[in-house]
């Protein structure tokens, strides 16, 4: 007889494909539900359901090394292969714990930021935009990528666009035509790829890539998905839908955004790069280090500067988050295990640090109804817990120790020391940087606490509400900042993963 | 470059003239639905390429011939490729939502500031900008 055990078994065998069909599914429900609240529950309940998931992939990943499944019982190459390794495991940890922190943030939020009957839409299209973030992550197909990475865009463009200034029309759109052109960019590096090989399995390619690396059509493929893919995560010169995308949509849009979308597109970065072209091949012929090297220095000294002097503060975070960037790929330019370790603890720190600062606007959103620089003047005193859930995010940005912007600092600038010589000038532009992200911190602590309250209306805290869900995201900036053996492990088998290649 | 190399490549000149006819209308037109235009022109160019590499020239529709059961009709025969255009639907779809989720928002951008010119709409948010 079959027992609960083997039911059980059932399950967990289908988590992959739960993984993404689970949020997917919802989505329309959403959309056909007329009552927001019903709507925000179930989105609630789809999230936290799919950080189960994530979680217990990562288990069955630590536990038993790569986990295959095959859509359809159809057998890859052919079949649509999902396929979790230590490396993707991780990634999808981080989306998910993000989602299922901003989806119980944004049941308060969007009612004050969005009509309310648009808010089941808004849902759908959260819903969406998650599945597709977590589809690109977990598939381990190319052509699956795309699709992928479509319906998150697309649902990403609708997000940006309810927010309540006109002006997230025009940074929708922007980000659409940016966002296009750089998915066709990538359709057509896949496309040359399979005319090369006949193959659009991930593992697959992997194998049959080394012989044909002298041809043209690869290298041109390389060239084409490398740009498509630095658009998408916003790397300076290519990062110009960003920072305005960001600083116009709703509240728990950007910090879900801010945290998630540009990490899929790093995570991709590394994938078919490091995994499916191989590192032999992106250091060695291609020479990926020494392109990104000096693009990922600009990004951060240029983008540092650039956020001192916003007053908007979402604008200032959003110019931060292009700096961030820079420091995940800088860490991948180093074409070191600690470097990429770095780039990978990167990953799941800044979406902590940067989730929580959004956030933390958020509850500024919803009581003040501005982020303007001047309009936040003495907050520290009338929004004490928003704004010390501000200053801690703020001091994980610069990197000060005890929050976990320290632990990705330290790896950062470990991978500079351990490459020696005129590296260690890379070290120090870290620690400089840092100082400028301590200056654009401070200038909104100085209005928050220095500075005398200038309107006349009083307001109080936010509610416990938007308060819990950005408390929690601080508390895991400090909680990880303390003790961080478990995450640098992880990142550090994952780095492992990635500089081997695919097939181990 | 010999004549004979160009003319046999034709479909792949073909799809770059599309696409660089695509992207520079994107870049240079300031017209919002002008950019929508482009960018399906260089979407579609690369439906072509990746539509014209699937097939192969004297190459029949990939279905089964003969009665079904014979391995051995089947392995003479010489079939396009299908999974190229089966992909290609796939992006089709995808080229169709992003165009009408970038009417929708030029729809919305039009009710909002009463132009589609990015030129125009620049102005009146300088303006707004400078009146704060």
């Amino acid at each position: 007889m079959a027992g609960a055990g083997e039911g059980t078994g059932r399950v967990t065998a289908q988590l992959p494909i739960l993984q993404v069909v689970v949020p997917l599914l919802a989505a329309p429900i959403c959309a056909v539900l007329r009552h927001g609240r019903a709507a925000a529950w179930l989105a609630v309940l789809a999230s936290w359901s799919v950080l189960a998931i994530a979680l217990a992939l990562l288990g069955q990943v630590m536990a038993g090394g790569v986990v295959s499944y095959h859509i359809g019982d159809w057998v890859p190459p052919i079949g649509i292969e999902y396929r979790v390794d230590i490396v993707n495991a991780w990634v999808l940890v981080i989306v998910a714990s993000i989602g299922a922190v901003v989806t119980p943030y944004s049941v308060a939020s969007v009612e004050h930021e969005i009509a309310s009957r648009r808010i089941p839409l808004f849902y759908a299209a959260y819903l969406l935009c998650l599945s597709g973030l977590l589809g690109i992550t977990i598939t381990g197909d190319m052509f699956n990528v795309f699709v992928f990475l479509e319906i998150s865009s697309l649902s990403a463009y609708a997000l940006i666009s309810l927010g309540r200034p006109r002006r997230a029309l025009t940074a929708a759109y922007r980000y659409l035509i940016m966002g296009s052109v750089g998915a066709t960019f990538i359709v057509i590096g896949i496309g040359l790829l399979y005319v090369m090989t006949g193959s659009l399995n991930m593992a697959d390619l992997a194998g049959l890539l080394p012989g044909v690396w002298d041809s043209r059509t690869v290298k041109v493929a390389y060239g084409f998905l490398g740009v498509g893919i630095c658009l998408k995560l916003a790397l300076f010169p290519l990062h110009l839908w960003l920072p305005n995308a960001y600083a116009f949509a709703p509240s728990p849009v950007t910090a879900f955004m801010a945290s998630t979308a540009t990490k899929v597109a790093v995570y991709m970065l590394l994938r078919f790069f490091l995994s499916i072209f191989g590192a032999a091949f992106s250091f060695d012929v291609m020479a990926l280090d020494r392109v990104l090297l000096p693009l990922a220095l600009v990004a951060v000294v240029s983008m540092s500067l650039v956020a001192i002097f916003q007053v908007d503060v979402k604008r200032l975070l959003a110019y931060s988050s292009v700096a961030q960037i820079g420091y995940m790929i800088l860490g991948l330019s180093f074409a070191s295990i600690t470097g990429l370790t770095a780039t990978l603890l990167h990953l799941f720190n800044h979406a902590l640090m940067k989730g929580a600062l959004f956030m933390a606007l958020g509850c500024v959103v919803y009581r003040i109804g501005s982020v303007h620089i001047d309009a936040m003047a003495g907050l520290g005193k009338r929004m004490p817990w928003t704004m010390a859930a501000f200053v801690v995010g703020g001091l994980s940005l610069v990197g000060v120790p005890l929050t976990v912007g320290f632990i990705s600092k330290w790896y950062l600038i470990l991978g500079a020391l351990e490459k020696g010589g005129p590296w260690i000038a890379v070290a120090v532009l870290v620690l400089v940087t840092s100082v400028m992200a301590l200056v654009y911190v401070w200038r909104v602590v100085e209005a928050a606490y220095l500075r005398e309250f200038s309107g006349d209306e009083p307001t109080g805290e936010a509610p416990l509400s938007l308060l819990a869900p950005t408390w929690v995201l601080v508390a895991a900036n400090l909680y990880f900042g303390i003790d961080a053996v478990r995450t640098a492990g992880v990142a550090r088998q994952a780095a492992e993963v990635l500089m081997a290649g695919i097939g181990s | 470059m010999s004549l004979d190399f160009f003319v046999s490549h034709y479909n792949y000149w073909v799809v770059i003239f599309l696409m660089m006819v695509g992207f520079y209308i994107l870049i240079s037109r300031g017209n919002l639905i002008k950019k929508i235009v482009g960018l399906n022109v260089f979407q579609t160019s690369v439906f072509m390429l990746y539509i014209s590499m699937g097939k192969i020239t004297g190459g029949t529709p990939p279905i089964l011939v003969g009665d079904g059961h014979g391995g051995e009709a089947m392995e003479h025969v010489v079939y396009s490729n299908p999974l190229p255009h089966v992909l290609i639907l796939t992006a089709i779809v995808v080229g169709i939502a992003t165009t009408s989720v970038g009417l929708a928002l030029a729809v919305r951008i039009k009710e909002a500031y009463g132009t589609l010119e990015e030129d125009e709409i620049n102005r009146i948010e300088a303006l707004v900008e400078a009146s704060e």
